[in-house]
Protein backbone atom coordinates (compact mmCIF):
# COMPACT_ATOMS: atom_id res chain seq x y z
CA UNK A 1 0.00 0.00 0.00
CA UNK A 2 0.83 3.81 -0.80
CA UNK A 3 -0.14 5.88 2.00
CA UNK A 4 -2.15 8.92 0.49
CA UNK A 5 -1.48 7.37 -3.44
CA UNK A 6 -4.25 4.76 -3.59
CA UNK A 7 -7.81 4.54 -3.54
CA UNK A 8 -6.82 1.35 -0.75
CA UNK A 9 -5.43 4.13 1.50
CA UNK A 10 -8.28 5.94 1.35
CA UNK A 11 -10.86 3.16 1.59
CA UNK A 12 -8.72 1.64 4.54
CA UNK A 13 -8.84 5.71 6.29
CA UNK A 14 -12.56 6.41 5.50
CA UNK A 15 -13.00 3.14 7.47
CA UNK A 16 -10.23 3.26 10.54
CA UNK A 17 -11.41 6.84 11.34
CA UNK A 18 -14.56 6.32 12.36
CA UNK A 19 -13.92 4.66 15.71
CA UNK A 20 -11.85 7.71 16.31
CA UNK A 21 -14.08 10.25 16.02
CA UNK A 22 -16.50 7.91 18.02
CA UNK A 23 -14.13 8.38 20.72
CA UNK A 24 -13.96 11.78 20.07
CA UNK A 25 -17.37 12.48 20.41
CA UNK A 26 -17.62 10.62 23.41
CA UNK A 27 -14.63 12.86 25.04
CA UNK A 28 -12.34 9.46 25.64
CA UNK A 29 -8.60 9.74 24.72
CA UNK A 30 -8.28 8.88 21.40
CA UNK A 31 -4.23 8.15 21.47
CA UNK A 32 -4.83 4.19 22.28
CA UNK A 33 -6.83 3.67 19.43
CA UNK A 34 -4.69 5.66 17.40
CA UNK A 35 -1.50 4.21 17.96
CA UNK A 36 -2.86 1.18 16.61
CA UNK A 37 -4.21 2.50 13.60
CA UNK A 38 -0.65 3.55 12.66
CA UNK A 39 0.72 -0.27 13.58
CA UNK A 40 -1.83 -1.15 10.72
CA UNK A 41 -0.99 1.08 8.15
CA UNK A 42 2.99 0.37 9.25
CA UNK A 43 2.16 -3.24 8.87
CA UNK A 44 0.39 -2.57 5.20
CA UNK A 45 2.75 -0.42 3.69
CA UNK A 46 5.71 -2.92 4.56
CA UNK A 47 3.72 -5.84 4.02
CA UNK A 48 5.48 -7.91 1.66
CA UNK A 49 8.90 -6.81 2.11
CA UNK A 50 9.76 -8.08 5.71
CA UNK A 51 13.69 -6.47 5.88
CA UNK A 52 12.13 -3.05 5.97
CA UNK A 53 10.17 -3.72 8.86
CA UNK A 54 12.70 -5.46 11.10
CA UNK A 55 15.26 -1.87 9.68
CA UNK A 56 12.12 0.06 10.96
CA UNK A 57 12.56 -1.79 14.39
CA UNK A 58 15.72 -1.19 15.12
CA UNK A 59 15.89 2.32 14.28
CA UNK A 60 13.02 2.97 16.50
CA UNK A 61 14.95 1.21 19.25
CA UNK A 62 18.59 2.42 18.43
CA UNK A 63 17.03 6.41 18.16
CA UNK A 64 15.05 5.50 21.84
CA UNK A 65 18.60 4.35 23.43
CA UNK A 66 19.95 6.80 22.56
CA UNK A 67 17.26 9.45 23.52
CA UNK A 68 18.06 7.55 27.13
CA UNK A 69 21.64 7.85 26.84
CA UNK A 70 21.13 11.69 26.14
CA UNK A 71 18.61 11.86 29.43
CA UNK A 72 20.83 9.73 31.68
CA UNK A 73 23.76 12.31 31.15
CA UNK A 74 21.03 15.26 31.45
CA UNK A 75 19.82 14.25 35.07
CA UNK A 76 23.53 13.88 35.84
CA UNK A 77 24.18 17.25 35.63
CA UNK A 78 26.47 16.81 33.37
CA UNK A 79 26.03 19.49 30.40
CA UNK A 80 29.22 18.06 28.13
CA UNK A 81 28.51 19.27 25.36
CA UNK A 82 30.73 16.81 24.15
CA UNK A 83 28.33 13.60 24.53
CA UNK A 84 25.88 15.55 22.70
CA UNK A 85 28.26 16.11 19.87
CA UNK A 86 28.81 12.08 19.69
CA UNK A 87 24.42 11.35 20.14
CA UNK A 88 23.96 13.55 17.26
CA UNK A 89 25.61 11.92 14.64
CA UNK A 90 24.91 8.52 16.02
CA UNK A 91 21.41 9.63 15.64
CA UNK A 92 21.89 10.86 12.53
CA UNK A 93 24.30 7.17 11.35
CA UNK A 94 20.87 5.23 10.30
CA UNK A 95 20.17 8.11 7.96
CA UNK A 96 23.83 8.38 6.46
CA UNK A 97 24.07 4.57 6.16
CA UNK A 98 20.73 4.77 4.15
CA UNK A 99 21.95 7.48 1.22
CA UNK A 100 25.54 5.82 0.83
CA UNK A 101 24.38 2.45 0.53
CA UNK A 102 21.77 4.00 -1.93
CA UNK A 103 24.82 5.49 -4.16
CA UNK A 104 26.43 1.84 -4.30
CA UNK A 105 23.26 0.32 -5.22
CA UNK A 106 21.53 -1.48 -1.90
CA UNK A 107 19.39 -0.14 0.09
CA UNK A 108 20.56 -0.53 4.15
CA UNK A 109 17.92 1.14 6.51
CA UNK A 110 15.87 1.80 3.62
CA UNK A 111 11.94 2.14 5.19
CA UNK A 112 9.30 4.66 4.92
CA UNK A 113 10.28 8.03 5.90
CA UNK A 114 13.88 7.16 7.56
CA UNK A 115 14.36 10.72 6.44
CA UNK A 116 12.19 12.54 8.23
CA UNK A 117 11.99 10.30 11.09
CA UNK A 118 15.56 11.54 11.28
CA UNK A 119 14.26 14.85 11.79
CA UNK A 120 11.70 13.81 14.53
CA UNK A 121 14.78 11.85 16.25
CA UNK A 122 17.26 14.40 16.10
CA UNK A 123 15.58 17.35 17.75
CA UNK A 124 14.59 15.56 20.71
CA UNK A 125 18.51 14.79 21.12
CA UNK A 126 18.78 18.37 21.30
CA UNK A 127 16.29 19.47 23.41
CA UNK A 128 17.08 17.44 26.12
CA UNK A 129 20.20 18.58 25.66
CA UNK A 130 18.86 21.78 26.18
CA UNK A 131 17.16 20.52 29.31
CA UNK A 132 13.45 21.40 27.22
CA UNK A 133 12.96 17.58 27.57
CA UNK A 134 13.00 15.61 30.84
CA UNK A 135 11.57 12.90 30.40
CA UNK A 136 10.30 10.43 27.56
CA UNK A 137 7.60 7.57 27.52
CA UNK A 138 8.04 5.08 24.97
CA UNK A 139 4.70 5.18 23.90
CA UNK A 140 4.68 9.07 23.15
CA UNK A 141 8.19 8.60 21.28
CA UNK A 142 6.70 5.63 18.98
CA UNK A 143 3.80 6.91 18.24
CA UNK A 144 5.11 10.33 17.66
CA UNK A 145 7.91 8.99 15.22
CA UNK A 146 5.28 6.32 13.45
CA UNK A 147 2.05 8.48 13.62
CA UNK A 148 1.15 7.28 10.14
CA UNK A 149 -0.59 10.75 8.80
CA UNK A 150 3.27 12.09 8.88
CA UNK A 151 5.19 8.80 8.60
CA UNK A 152 5.70 9.58 5.12
CA UNK A 153 6.42 12.95 4.16
CA UNK A 154 5.61 14.94 7.58
CA UNK A 155 4.51 17.66 8.45
CA UNK A 156 7.87 17.58 10.43
CA UNK A 157 5.92 17.76 13.84
CA UNK A 158 7.66 18.75 17.48
CA UNK A 159 7.82 16.25 20.21
CA UNK A 160 6.85 18.87 22.55
CA UNK A 161 3.80 19.85 20.98
CA UNK A 162 2.20 16.49 19.80
CA UNK A 163 2.83 15.16 23.42
CA UNK A 164 0.50 17.64 25.13
CA UNK A 165 -1.94 17.03 22.29
CA UNK A 166 -2.01 13.52 23.38
CA UNK A 167 -2.99 14.86 27.04
CA UNK A 168 -5.61 16.51 26.17
CA UNK A 169 -9.05 15.40 25.77
CA UNK A 170 -11.21 18.24 23.91
CA UNK A 171 -14.58 18.92 24.60
CA UNK A 172 -17.22 17.59 22.18
CA UNK A 173 -17.80 21.13 20.91
CA UNK A 174 -14.03 21.65 20.23
CA UNK A 175 -13.10 18.34 18.67
CA UNK A 176 -15.99 18.64 15.84
CA UNK A 177 -14.55 21.83 15.07
CA UNK A 178 -11.46 20.19 14.58
CA UNK A 179 -13.05 17.07 12.73
CA UNK A 180 -14.70 19.78 10.70
CA UNK A 181 -11.50 21.74 9.40
CA UNK A 182 -10.09 18.59 8.96
CA UNK A 183 -12.37 16.95 6.45
CA UNK A 184 -12.32 20.53 4.58
CA UNK A 185 -8.16 20.21 4.90
CA UNK A 186 -8.49 16.51 3.39
CA UNK A 187 -11.13 17.66 0.62
CA UNK A 188 -9.20 20.39 -0.14
CA UNK A 189 -5.80 18.68 -0.64
CA UNK A 190 -7.49 15.96 -2.57
CA UNK A 191 -8.52 18.42 -5.13
CA UNK A 192 -4.90 20.09 -4.96
CA UNK A 193 -2.99 16.55 -5.51
CA UNK A 194 -5.39 15.03 -8.00
CA UNK A 195 -6.84 17.57 -9.39
CA UNK A 196 -4.62 20.51 -9.89
CA UNK A 197 -1.05 18.63 -9.59
CA UNK A 198 -2.52 15.74 -11.56
CA UNK A 199 -3.31 18.56 -14.87
CA UNK A 200 0.30 20.31 -14.18
CA UNK A 201 1.75 17.00 -14.75
CA UNK A 202 -0.02 16.63 -17.89
CA UNK A 203 1.32 20.01 -19.08
CA UNK A 204 4.78 18.73 -18.25
CA UNK A 205 4.90 15.50 -19.87
CA UNK A 206 2.66 16.47 -22.85
CA UNK A 207 3.67 20.55 -23.16
CA UNK A 208 6.94 20.19 -21.71
CA UNK A 209 8.49 16.99 -23.00
CA UNK A 210 10.86 16.84 -26.17
CA UNK A 211 12.83 19.86 -24.52
CA UNK A 212 14.97 21.62 -26.92
CA UNK A 213 12.42 20.69 -29.79
CA UNK A 214 10.96 24.38 -29.60
CA UNK A 215 12.68 27.40 -27.03
CA UNK A 216 9.41 27.54 -25.38
CA UNK A 217 9.77 24.13 -24.28
CA UNK A 218 11.72 24.49 -21.30
CA UNK A 219 10.40 27.39 -19.99
CA UNK A 220 6.41 25.29 -19.87
CA UNK A 221 8.31 22.85 -18.27
CA UNK A 222 9.90 24.84 -15.84
CA UNK A 223 6.44 26.45 -14.80
CA UNK A 224 4.46 23.27 -14.94
CA UNK A 225 6.77 21.42 -12.64
CA UNK A 226 6.77 23.81 -9.77
CA UNK A 227 3.07 24.49 -9.74
CA UNK A 228 2.83 20.67 -9.77
CA UNK A 229 5.57 19.91 -6.73
CA UNK A 230 3.38 22.62 -5.20
CA UNK A 231 -0.16 21.01 -5.80
CA UNK A 232 1.06 17.84 -5.27
CA UNK A 233 3.01 18.26 -1.96
CA UNK A 234 0.70 20.89 -0.42
CA UNK A 235 -2.18 18.66 -1.31
CA UNK A 236 -0.63 15.40 0.49
CA UNK A 237 0.36 18.34 3.81
CA UNK A 238 -2.91 19.70 3.99
CA UNK A 239 -4.40 15.79 4.12
CA UNK A 240 -1.85 14.19 6.21
CA UNK A 241 -3.00 17.44 8.76
CA UNK A 242 -6.74 16.85 8.42
CA UNK A 243 -6.29 12.93 9.15
CA UNK A 244 -4.36 14.24 12.02
CA UNK A 245 -7.10 16.34 13.21
CA UNK A 246 -9.31 13.76 13.07
CA UNK A 247 -6.76 11.76 15.57
CA UNK A 248 -6.50 14.63 17.75
CA UNK A 249 -2.86 15.66 16.50
CA UNK A 250 -2.90 19.44 15.50
CA UNK A 251 -0.04 18.24 13.10
CA UNK A 252 1.05 21.63 11.76
CA UNK A 253 0.72 23.44 8.39
CA UNK A 254 3.29 22.78 6.16
CA UNK A 255 1.96 25.48 3.30
CA UNK A 256 0.81 29.20 3.19
CA UNK A 257 0.51 30.87 -0.22
CA UNK A 258 4.20 30.45 -1.09
CA UNK A 259 3.69 31.93 -4.56
CA UNK A 260 2.64 35.70 -3.08
CA UNK A 261 5.75 36.02 -1.11
CA UNK A 262 7.36 39.18 -2.03
CA UNK A 263 10.83 37.94 -1.17
CA UNK A 264 12.67 34.54 -0.82
CA UNK A 265 13.03 35.11 2.84
CA UNK A 266 9.66 35.29 2.82
CA UNK A 267 9.05 32.46 0.80
CA UNK A 268 10.51 30.14 3.16
CA UNK A 269 8.14 30.86 5.68
CA UNK A 270 5.25 29.75 3.29
CA UNK A 271 6.90 26.65 1.46
CA UNK A 272 7.45 23.49 3.62
CA UNK A 273 7.09 25.70 6.82
CA UNK A 274 8.09 22.93 8.84
CA UNK A 275 11.36 21.73 7.00
CA UNK A 276 12.50 24.95 6.48
CA UNK A 277 11.40 25.93 10.59
CA UNK A 278 13.34 23.04 11.72
CA UNK A 279 16.28 23.97 9.70
CA UNK A 280 16.00 27.65 11.30
CA UNK A 281 15.69 26.38 15.19
CA UNK A 282 17.77 23.19 14.51
CA UNK A 283 20.83 24.53 12.48
CA UNK A 284 20.78 28.32 11.30
CA UNK A 285 20.10 29.65 15.03
CA UNK A 286 22.39 27.77 16.40
CA UNK A 287 25.58 28.05 13.90
CA UNK A 288 24.38 31.91 14.33
CA UNK A 289 24.39 31.96 17.87
CA UNK A 290 27.99 29.80 18.15
CA UNK A 291 29.14 32.36 15.92
CA UNK A 292 28.38 36.20 17.65
CA UNK A 293 29.36 34.55 20.95
CA UNK A 294 32.84 32.96 19.74
CA UNK A 295 33.21 36.29 17.23
CA UNK A 296 34.16 33.95 14.19
CA UNK A 297 33.28 36.61 11.87
CA UNK A 298 34.10 40.17 11.93
CA UNK A 299 31.59 41.39 10.01
CA UNK A 300 27.76 40.47 11.23
CA UNK A 301 26.60 40.02 7.18
CA UNK A 302 29.64 37.92 6.55
CA UNK A 303 27.83 35.53 9.28
CA UNK A 304 24.64 35.78 8.17
CA UNK A 305 25.63 34.57 4.47
CA UNK A 306 28.27 31.64 6.02
CA UNK A 307 24.64 30.47 8.06
CA UNK A 308 22.40 31.17 4.93
CA UNK A 309 24.88 28.47 3.16
CA UNK A 310 25.14 25.91 5.23
CA UNK A 311 21.66 25.87 6.32
CA UNK A 312 20.74 25.59 2.50
CA UNK A 313 23.39 23.53 1.53
CA UNK A 314 22.72 20.96 4.08
CA UNK A 315 18.49 21.16 3.07
CA UNK A 316 19.69 20.21 -0.34
CA UNK A 317 21.80 17.20 0.73
CA UNK A 318 19.09 16.07 2.74
CA UNK A 319 16.98 15.68 -0.29
CA UNK A 320 19.48 13.21 -1.84
CA UNK A 321 22.82 13.15 -2.46
CA UNK A 322 22.21 14.18 -5.95
CA UNK A 323 23.73 16.99 -8.01
CA UNK A 324 20.23 18.41 -9.02
CA UNK A 325 19.62 18.98 -5.23
CA UNK A 326 23.20 19.81 -3.79
CA UNK A 327 23.31 22.88 -6.17
CA UNK A 328 19.06 23.76 -5.02
CA UNK A 329 20.67 24.08 -1.82
CA UNK A 330 23.88 26.24 -2.86
CA UNK A 331 21.22 28.19 -5.04
CA UNK A 332 19.02 28.77 -2.48
CA UNK A 333 21.41 29.64 -0.27
CA UNK A 334 23.07 32.71 -2.65
CA UNK A 335 19.55 33.88 -3.18
CA UNK A 336 19.18 34.25 0.69
CA UNK A 337 22.38 35.61 1.54
CA UNK A 338 22.39 38.61 -1.82
CA UNK A 339 18.70 39.40 -0.24
CA UNK A 340 20.33 39.67 2.79
CA UNK A 341 23.04 41.82 1.96
CA UNK A 342 20.71 43.72 -0.62
CA UNK A 343 18.38 44.68 2.53
CA UNK A 344 20.69 46.26 4.64
CA UNK A 345 23.13 48.12 2.29
CA UNK A 346 20.68 49.38 -0.07
CA UNK A 347 19.05 52.10 -0.15
CA UNK A 348 16.57 52.19 -2.55
CA UNK A 349 15.43 49.08 -1.10
CA UNK A 350 14.44 50.84 2.44
CA UNK A 351 13.14 53.89 0.32
CA UNK A 352 10.60 51.88 -1.66
CA UNK A 353 10.12 48.21 0.40
CA UNK A 354 6.71 49.88 1.63
CA UNK A 355 5.46 50.84 -1.80
CA UNK A 356 2.75 48.77 -3.79
CA UNK A 357 4.85 48.78 -7.01
CA UNK A 358 8.20 47.64 -5.34
CA UNK A 359 5.89 44.86 -3.35
CA UNK A 360 4.39 43.32 -6.76
CA UNK A 361 7.93 43.47 -8.79
CA UNK A 362 9.52 42.01 -6.14
CA UNK A 363 7.06 39.26 -5.98
CA UNK A 364 6.94 38.89 -9.06
CA UNK A 365 10.73 38.25 -9.35
CA UNK A 366 10.86 35.84 -6.62
CA UNK A 367 8.15 33.85 -8.27
CA UNK A 368 10.24 33.37 -11.00
CA UNK A 369 13.37 32.90 -9.02
CA UNK A 370 11.43 29.90 -7.06
CA UNK A 371 10.09 28.74 -10.16
CA UNK A 372 14.27 28.23 -11.60
CA UNK A 373 15.12 26.85 -8.23
CA UNK A 374 12.53 24.01 -9.46
CA UNK A 375 13.54 23.46 -12.47
CA UNK A 376 17.81 22.36 -10.92
CA UNK A 377 15.43 20.53 -8.56
CA UNK A 378 13.72 18.41 -11.07
CA UNK A 379 16.94 17.24 -12.31
CA UNK A 380 16.48 18.28 -16.10
CA UNK A 381 19.32 20.85 -16.55
CA UNK A 382 21.87 19.32 -13.83
CA UNK A 383 22.32 15.35 -13.89
CA UNK B 1 14.98 43.94 38.84
CA UNK B 2 11.65 44.28 37.01
CA UNK B 3 12.68 47.52 35.10
CA UNK B 4 16.12 46.40 34.86
CA UNK B 5 15.04 43.69 33.10
CA UNK B 6 12.70 45.90 30.92
CA UNK B 7 15.48 48.45 30.26
CA UNK B 8 18.18 46.11 29.12
CA UNK B 9 15.88 44.16 26.94
CA UNK B 10 14.47 47.23 25.05
CA UNK B 11 18.07 48.25 24.98
CA UNK B 12 18.64 44.98 23.05
CA UNK B 13 15.72 45.74 20.71
CA UNK B 14 16.05 49.15 19.78
CA UNK B 15 19.75 48.06 18.92
CA UNK B 16 18.58 45.00 16.98
CA UNK B 17 15.89 46.54 14.91
CA UNK B 18 17.05 49.79 14.38
CA UNK B 19 13.85 51.78 15.72
CA UNK B 20 13.11 53.27 19.07
CA UNK B 21 9.52 52.34 18.35
CA UNK B 22 9.90 49.25 20.14
CA UNK B 23 10.50 51.68 23.31
CA UNK B 24 7.05 53.24 23.00
CA UNK B 25 4.98 50.65 21.78
CA UNK B 26 5.29 48.01 23.95
CA UNK B 27 2.71 46.04 21.66
CA UNK B 28 3.90 46.56 18.76
CA UNK B 29 4.03 43.01 16.55
CA UNK B 30 7.84 42.95 15.37
CA UNK B 31 7.14 39.90 13.28
CA UNK B 32 4.86 41.82 10.94
CA UNK B 33 6.29 45.18 11.19
CA UNK B 34 9.26 43.20 9.81
CA UNK B 35 11.16 44.47 12.83
CA UNK B 36 12.65 41.27 13.73
CA UNK B 37 14.04 38.69 11.35
CA UNK B 38 15.74 34.84 12.01
CA UNK B 39 18.82 36.52 12.16
CA UNK B 40 17.77 39.01 14.31
CA UNK B 41 16.24 36.65 16.57
CA UNK B 42 19.50 35.02 16.88
CA UNK B 43 21.55 37.89 18.43
CA UNK B 44 18.25 38.79 20.75
CA UNK B 45 19.08 35.39 22.30
CA UNK B 46 22.36 35.67 22.56
CA UNK B 47 21.98 39.28 24.26
CA UNK B 48 19.57 38.08 26.95
CA UNK B 49 21.97 35.34 27.91
CA UNK B 50 25.00 37.81 27.72
CA UNK B 51 22.97 40.28 29.77
CA UNK B 52 20.70 38.55 32.17
CA UNK B 53 22.33 35.17 32.59
CA UNK B 54 19.21 33.36 31.06
CA UNK B 55 19.50 30.53 28.10
CA UNK B 56 17.11 30.28 26.34
CA UNK B 57 16.75 27.88 23.02
CA UNK B 58 15.88 29.17 19.41
CA UNK B 59 13.09 25.97 19.34
CA UNK B 60 11.90 26.53 23.28
CA UNK B 61 8.85 29.01 22.22
CA UNK B 62 7.24 29.83 18.77
CA UNK B 63 7.33 32.97 17.44
CA UNK B 64 4.41 33.87 18.00
CA UNK B 65 4.57 33.62 22.39
CA UNK B 66 7.92 36.12 21.29
CA UNK B 67 6.23 38.32 18.80
CA UNK B 68 5.89 41.90 21.00
CA UNK B 69 8.67 44.00 23.29
CA UNK B 70 5.58 43.28 26.03
CA UNK B 71 5.99 39.11 25.55
CA UNK B 72 9.46 38.87 25.16
CA UNK B 73 9.71 40.89 28.54
CA UNK B 74 7.58 38.98 30.07
CA UNK B 75 8.94 35.52 28.82
CA UNK B 76 12.36 36.40 30.43
CA UNK B 77 10.54 37.38 33.59
CA UNK B 78 9.23 34.18 34.05
CA UNK B 79 12.53 32.64 34.21
CA UNK B 80 14.32 34.67 36.51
Amino acid sequence: MTLFGELYFFICAAVLIIPAIILGIMEKPIKYYGFAVTIIFVLLVTIGNPITIAYLAVYCLWEFGLTNVGLYFQKKGNRDKKIFYMLVPMSLAPLITFKLSGLMGTSIFGFIGISYLTFKSIQIIIEIHDELIKEIKIFDFLYFLLFFPSILSGPIDRSRRFTEDLYIVPSRKEYMESVGNGLFKICLGMVYKFVLAAAFFQGMTYLGSNIGDWTGSMLVYMYCYGLYLFFDFAGYSFMAVGISYIFGVKTPDNFNKPFISVDIKEFWDRWHITLSHWFRDFVFSRFMMASIRGKWFKNKLTGATMGFMINMTLMGIWHGLNWNYIVYGVYHGVLLSVTEIYQKKSKFYKKNKKKKWYKVLSGIITFNLVMFGFLIFSGKVIN
Amino acid sequence: MENKVKETILDLLEEICGDDCVRTELDINLLEEDLIDSLDYTELLVGIEDALGIVMAPSELKREEMDTPNKIIQQVLKRI
